[in-house]
């Protein structure tokens, strides 16, 4: 694996729109009032500038998340933890079978660097791209106002739990995070801790609906209580996943609340392997073999169970664990 | 406009579908509270396997046995209310196996650290050096974030929606 030394540069500014273009490596970004383009040596692409955004800054915030994040069929970063490849159709049959597809790996400094860069000049004031889309401005039009907030929040994680001093807290009405629209109809309490002396601050408990009622992010999972290298995260899910995410290891869905419907597809190859809709309680694995698409038609809350111990990534790809979680005998 | 958020518990719950031209064994598709409607009391039905970590469904009914674990553990409440009471352990008596929970064989004989009540979509933090003990008066449900361990039952292939074949 090479591992490209080149860095973001912009590449000029666009007249009519007044946004920057730039390049990393091969690859070359520019958007337009609708669009983005994508061009590198032997091909180019177009993605509405919407899921670019959308997809671009949760990329940023996940750190590149586990495995292949495409921000729509041929598109995409995959984590190798250290590095990330940036790729344009190599897991697209077409471009790969034209030969069309194009790969190039970077430091993960350096595409998070890009990233950042790209996005925080296409974004205008208004509009964010971490919010539902009834929730934020339009993307679409020409250059205004840069947006100078932080780019990413709402990834805090807790290292033991959620709330145990010395972690992140609870989202409150104190934290600036008020109960979501869609969530406003549920009574929220809060668990009763009785310590007996000497045993001060050694009990815990929060209400974890509570807090994800309060998320002002969606399809942003979270850290709320690890057990060995085992994360259960939450997160709060409206409108469609803006990414398509490529398992590099087995993880485990929650429906806590609500619906999500699931597209699943081949992960090499994107050929669909059919629907999932998961309704309140119901379970299911994400196997190291699939990518998958959520669609919440009203904001629901999920948990997800993953692993994080370090090198499974190249476990699951050598075929020494299996693609799927369970063994049923 | 006026959201409705559907939560599902032991009485009324909905499971949803999974269609798909694949191996259903491969998505291990289980609904908590159809495991929790057909489970004795206390079984810890593992729901979701990671390796050696797992997600276990118990169904709270009366007081259950005392479990301790090497580790930290949490539980969701689901459906109910439920009440964890702790006890402190001796050095000594913290399990010494790999991991999950076991249960011990009576009330440890350490200090009372005291008592959570929590009820649904409520966390709680099981922590490693106590033993806890469930209590509900009502069936409840909880998801317990834990390891494969001693107690840990599988029953796939009774939980899990494998399709006509």
């Amino acid at each position: 694996m090479d591992i490209q030394s080149a860095k973001i540069v912009a590449t000029g500014t666009d007249p009519d729109t007044g946004y920057d273009s730039f390049r990393l490596g091969g690859f070359a970004f520019r958007r337009d009032e609708y669009f983005a383009h994508i061009e590198w040596p032997k091909g180019s692409h177009i993605i509405e500038i919407d899921r670019f955004l959308r997809a671009m800054v949760r990329d940023i915030g996940w750190g590149f998340f586990y495995g292949w994040i495409f921000f729509d069929d041929i598109f995409g970063t995959t984590n190798h933890y250290g590095t990330v490849d940036v790729f344009a159709g190599a897991y697209d049959k077409g471009y790969k079978d034209q030969g069309l597809d194009h790969l190039e790996t970077f430091p993960a400094e350096t595409v998070k660097e890009a990233f950042e860069t790209i996005s925080r000049n296409w974004i205008n004031e208004g509009y964010d791209p971490l919010n539902a889309p009834l929730e934020t401005g339009s993307p679409l039009g020409p250059k205004t106002t840069e947006r100078s907030d932080p780019l990413v929040r709402g990834f805090a994680a807790a290292s033991r739990m959620l709330g145990l001093e010395g972690e992140p807290p609870v989202r409150s009405d104190a934290t600036g995070h008020p109960i979501n629209r869609a969530f406003a109809d549920m009574e929220f309490d809060t668990p009763e801790i009785e310590c007996e002396p000497g045993f001060e601050g050694q009990l815990h408990a929060i209400n974890l609906f509570d807090h994800i009622a309060r998320a002002d992010v969606t399809w942003n999972p979270s850290f709320t209580a690890i057990t060995g290298a085992s994360i259960c995260c939450v997160t709060s899910e409206e409108h469609m996943l803006p990414v398509i995410h490529g398992n590099d290891r087995n993880e485990w869905f929650i429906q806590l609340t609500d619906e999500i419907h699931w597209q699943i597809a081949d992960k090499n190859t994107g050929a669909p392997r059919g629907m999932i809709v998961m309704k309140s309680g119901d379970v299911c694995a994400m196997p190291a073999d699939i990518r998958h698409q959520g669609f919440a038609p009203k904001r629901a809350m999920l948990m997800v169970m993953e692993n994080g111990t370090p090198g499974l990534e190249t476990r699951y790809a050598s075929g020494e664990l299996k693609p799927y979680p369970v063994d049923f005998g | 406009m006026a959201y409705k958020t559907h939560i599902g518990s032991l009485e009324a719950y909905e499971k949803g579908t999974i269609e798909l031209n694949d191996d259903l064994r491969k998505y291990a598709f289980s609904n908590v509270f159809e495991v929790a409607g057909s489970a004795a009391p206390f079984e810890r039905r593992a729901v979701a396997q990671n390796l050696e970590y797992v997600a276990e469904v118990m169904r709270v009914e009366g007081d259950s046995p005392w479990y301790a674990a090497p580790h930290d553990e949490f539980a969701i409440v689901m459906d109910g209310e439920v009440t964890f009471n702790f006890v402190k352990l001796e050095d000594d008596q913290v399990p010494g196996h790999a991991g999950g929970a076991a249960q011990l064989g009576a009330q440890p004989n350490g200090p009372a650290m005291g008592r959570v009540t929590a009820r649904r979509g409520h966390q709680v933090l099981l922590p490693k050096g106590a033993a806890y003990q469930l209590t509900s008066a009502r069936p409840a449900v909880a998801i317990v974030q834990t390891m494969d361990g001693p107690v840990t039952v599988k029953r796939w292939s009774e939980i899990c929606t494998l399709g006509d074949a």
